[in-house]
């Protein structure tokens, strides 16, 4: 038994349930990372929208990035901020005001923003936005970043060296100060 | 509606706005680190909805969203660091009161 090629009713193609599905998940949960008052639950769903975003990236014929989506920002970034809101929450700052003052100001800046991009996306001719999409080889990836691409690669990977020795120097705990301190 | 450039597009507006608006409004140093996480994550989104329509292009799209995904995996590296930093002396993540560089 197979599935119908469009919706039964809507005459939606199933794509596009999918598509309109994942993108309410990433934009409804990034949504609640700004709005959420609580800085835990923003964390979890900031991976919530990053899921969704994984979603897209598959449906979009890219597995090879929604796979590194999944590693990078599920598995690394979003554990790293988590442990550095567990490191730096403190009951002494005053939780209700998660907000600055001028947030209504922001608020309206971002509308404006979304609108600008809005329009100028709407009102381009894209040349190639008839072409059909295509599924991209993971292979072809591989050949790409490993051969035709490996200076990039390397210099990648030197600042991800130097990032995370730079990171630890700087976080790391000041011996001398805390003696003074003690 | 997935097969158009449009919607990837004003999908990735989207989640840059909101990105924007939590830069902007959050007091939480970290809120605004996840926020610039969120804007970053549009970009590439818009990279790979280019890729996609884009048949000349072939696989470099996602190439290029690799690399993009791995500096923004240093910028948090960094961007944590210090915020950890500027904590340990100033005993609060609030943005608004990281003041006295201004007085």
């Amino acid at each position: 038994m197979s599935l119908p090629e469009t919706m039964p009713y809507t005459g939606w193609r199933w794509d596009d349930l999918v598509f309109l599905a994942l993108a309410g998940v990433m934009l409804g949960s990034a949504l609640l990372v700004v709005l959420s008052r609580n800085i835990i639950r923003s964390g979890l769903f900031m991976v919530l929208s990053f899921l969704g975003l994984a979603g897209i990236y598959a449906l979009a014929g890219s597995p090879i990035v929604a796979a590194a989506q999944v590693l990078v920002y599920i598995g690394a970034i979003s554990v790293l901020i988590l442990f550095a809101v567990m490191l730096t929450q403190s009951k002494a700052g005053p939780a209700a005001l998660v907000f600055q003052r001028q947030a209504w100001i922001a608020a309206i800046a971002s509308v404006v923003l979304l609108g600008l991009i809005g329009a100028s996306i709407l009102l381009t001719e894209f040349p190639a936005a008839e072409a059909l999409p295509t599924v991209h080889e993971t292979r072809e990836v591989a050949f790409l970043i490993f051969d035709a691409n490996v200076f990039a690669f390397e210099v990648v990977s030197l600042l991800l060296l130097a990032a995370v020795v730079g990171g630890i120097f700087i976080a790391r705990r000041d011996e001398s100060a805390d003696e003074e301190g003690a | 509606m997935s097969q158009s450039l449009d919607a990837y597009l004003l999908l990735a507006a989207g989640l840059f706005a909101i990105g924007t608006f939590g830069f902007l409004a959050k007091r939480n140093a970290i809120a605004m680190l996840m926020s610039i996480e969120l804007m970053l994550n549009a970009v590439n989104l818009a990279i790979v909805a280019f890729a996609l329509f884009t048949p000349s292009l072939g696989a470099q799209g996602s190439v290029i969203a690799l690399f993009v995904m791995a500096v923004a995996a240093a910028e948090a590296t960094v961007g944590l660091a210090i915020v950890i930093a500027i904590y340990r002396n100033r005993r609060t993540p609030l943005v608004d009161e990281y003041a006295s560089m201004r007085e």
